[in-house]
């Protein structure tokens, strides 16, 4: 009796191990292959710092057939089209998120939250094709520009689809908010409004900043709608007009040329050097998105 | 003189009665204290007075609640106003995120009493001299409400109540999430501020009842058993319940 409990004991035990080091496999190798990748991004990319002088690839201008790997045009080029989308989706975006959580019925509620998922999940490829034969003619004839495939348009489009992280993250931080702030505003003679605008939103601050740092991340990345829309010029956009005349980002370039590089070559590199760039923006822009969370988890608690 | 007239008021969350013919009078410049075992109404009465239970969905009032001879149900009533005069402070401390000036300045702020920043000063540090909240805080103003003791919440959240010159402040048992010191405190408060304003005060200690009020209201199962001073009631109840329930016997 006892005998035949323990073998039973044992098997179980033994199915218990496997089970926990499969899991415990799987884990780790979903952190062996983010390491994995930056190490041959690194591999990739690094030697194009060393070969080129700085003076080159923080130079002005990107022509990598003649030897030209200035990153600087394409850099801005990024942040210009991510800031502008990011001015456009913050304001839509919060407003939304208020109108959903704060102001719209159950049931209107019930059906728009699935339908901002759904935005999330339209390709890019997509919203480019739309981009390109809706939004661009419609840039080029309403602000009377010769071509409108502008940075304007990629950030149009980018606002368009940093939106659903918006939208959804900024919900959950105003659904965050105790029902308690928004008793005691109306009970001190506050409208409805007052209570969110002064109460609620100032509470889910810090919510709205991830929310909106998480959609600055979704916009930098992003690369097929932005090389379709943004005309790919690799100009330095530092006249006032650059908003409405082309761009190219850094991720459109990647895209663009690694298809026709020959392997190993310095242009190689530099396509991968430009990898590590938008890397460690990202990395950055994420870092700073994560800080309010850690903030409030040290002061006690997420409110 | 008094200050709300109650007369048959029935209360409904969707199908369900919560308040039946509630009829009672409460008079300005005292203490009316509420009390009655868990949801016996007693809280839902209170908001009733301040129209608060308008913020949760499916619920339905019938009679009449007059605040100095006007019904605060008729059509004509503006919600927001009626709630500017008669405040309300809550079971848990409910500072906002901000610092203690904004805080009591919210009210005024939203109501535009203040023309001029000095103007608002004055009547921040008023306010807070007022809950006897001042000497503690005033060199901590621009400090986050929530890193003071719960005590210390709770007091400016009344102080937050009256920066906007309520008539009537409505207490739903402000001192159970405090300790025995704190609620002394608040309790020496409300006999400092019953000299110029009306206080109702739900609470789950008969003894706070007996303490601080002059009127006592006994409810139970939605219905309002005895209404009579505080020293009858705990004294020479006319009623068997009432009696049981002071006595520990019910409820």
């Amino acid at each position: 009796m006892l005998k035949s409990e323990s073998v039973i004991g044992n098997k179980r035990r033994r199915f218990e191990i496997v089970i926990e080091s499969l899991i415990r496999v799987l884990g780790f190798s979903t952190i062996g292959f983010v390491v994995l990748i930056f190490l041959f991004l690194l591999r990739q990319g690094l030697p194009f710092f060393f070969e080129v002088p700085p003076v080159n690839f923080f130079g002005t201008r990107w022509y990598p057939t003649f030897g030209l790997f200035g990153t600087l045009p394409l850099i801005l080029g990024s942040v210009l089209v991510t800031l502008t989308a990011i001015v456009i989706a913050l304001p839509l975006g919060v407003a939304t998120a208020v109108f959903v959580r704060e102001i719209a019925p159950g049931w209107a509620r019930e059906i728009l939250k699935p339908l901002i998922e759904v935005l999330a999940g339209i390709p890019s490829v997509v919203l480019g094709f739309f981009g390109m034969n809706i939004v661009a003619p419609l840039v080029r004839t309403t602000l009377n520009v010769p071509t409108g495939l502008t940075a304007f348009t990629g950030a149009l489009i980018l606002a368009y689809m940093a939106l659903p992280t918006i939208i959804s993250v900024a919900e959950d931080a105003l659904d965050a908010v105790p029902k308690s702030y928004r008793d005691a505003g109306l009970a001190l003679g506050a409208t409805k409004w007052q209570v969110i605008w002064r109460v609620v939103v100032p509470a889910a601050r810090s919510g709205i900043v991830v929310a909106v740092m998480l959609g600055l991340g979704r916009a930098i990345g992003e690369t097929m709608a932005v090389m379709m829309v943004t005309g790919n010029a690799a100009r330095m956009p530092i006249t006032p007009d650059s908003l409405f005349r082309p761009v190219r980002t850094m991720t459109a370039t990647i895209a663009a040329e690694m298809g026709e590089v020959a392997q190993g070559s310095l242009h190689f590199h530099a396509l991968f050097g430009i990898g590590i760039l938008l890397f460690v923006l990202t990395f950055l822009i994420n870092l700073a998105a994560a800080r309010p969370i850690f903030q409030k988890r040290r002061r006690g608690g997420l409110r | 003189m008094s200050k709300f007239v109650v007369q048959n008021l029935n209360f409904y969350y969707g199908k369900f009665r919560a308040l039946s013919g509630i009829t009672l009078t409460i008079l300005d410049r005292q203490i009316t204290a509420l009390i009655g075992p868990s949801g016996c109404g007693k809280s839902t009465f209170l908001r009733c007075l301040n129209r608060m239970n308008d913020t949760i969905n499916g619920t339905r009032v019938e009679g009449k609640v007059l605040l100095e001879g006007q019904n605060i149900y008729d059509r004509r009533v503006n919600v927001v106003e009626l709630r500017r005069r008669v405040g309300m402070v809550f079971q848990r401390p409910n500072p906002f995120p901000q610092s203690v000036y904004d805080n009591v300045a919210f009210g005024p702020r939203v109501l535009g009493m203040a023309r001029s920043k000095s103007q608002l000063d004055d009547i921040v540090e008023e306010s807070l001299r007022g809950a006897g909240l001042w000497e503690e805080v005033k060199d901590h103003l621009h400090q986050d409400a929530l890193s003071f003791s719960l005590g210390q919440q709770q007091r400016l959240c009344i102080a937050r109540a009256i920066a906007v010159k309520p008539e009537v402040i409505l207490m739903d048992e402000p001192c159970s999430a405090l300790d025995p010191i704190e609620t002394l405190q608040v309790e020496e408060l409300m006999q400092t501020l019953k000299a110029n304003y009306c206080i109702v005060i739900v609470t789950h200690s008969m003894q706070q009842a007996a303490r601080v009020s002059e009127w006592t209201g006994f409810f139970w199962l939605g219905e309002l058993v005895e209404f009579d001073s505080t020293a009858k009631i705990f004294t020479n109840p006319s009623h068997p319940l009432t009696e049981n329930y002071i006595t520990g016997r019910a409820g």
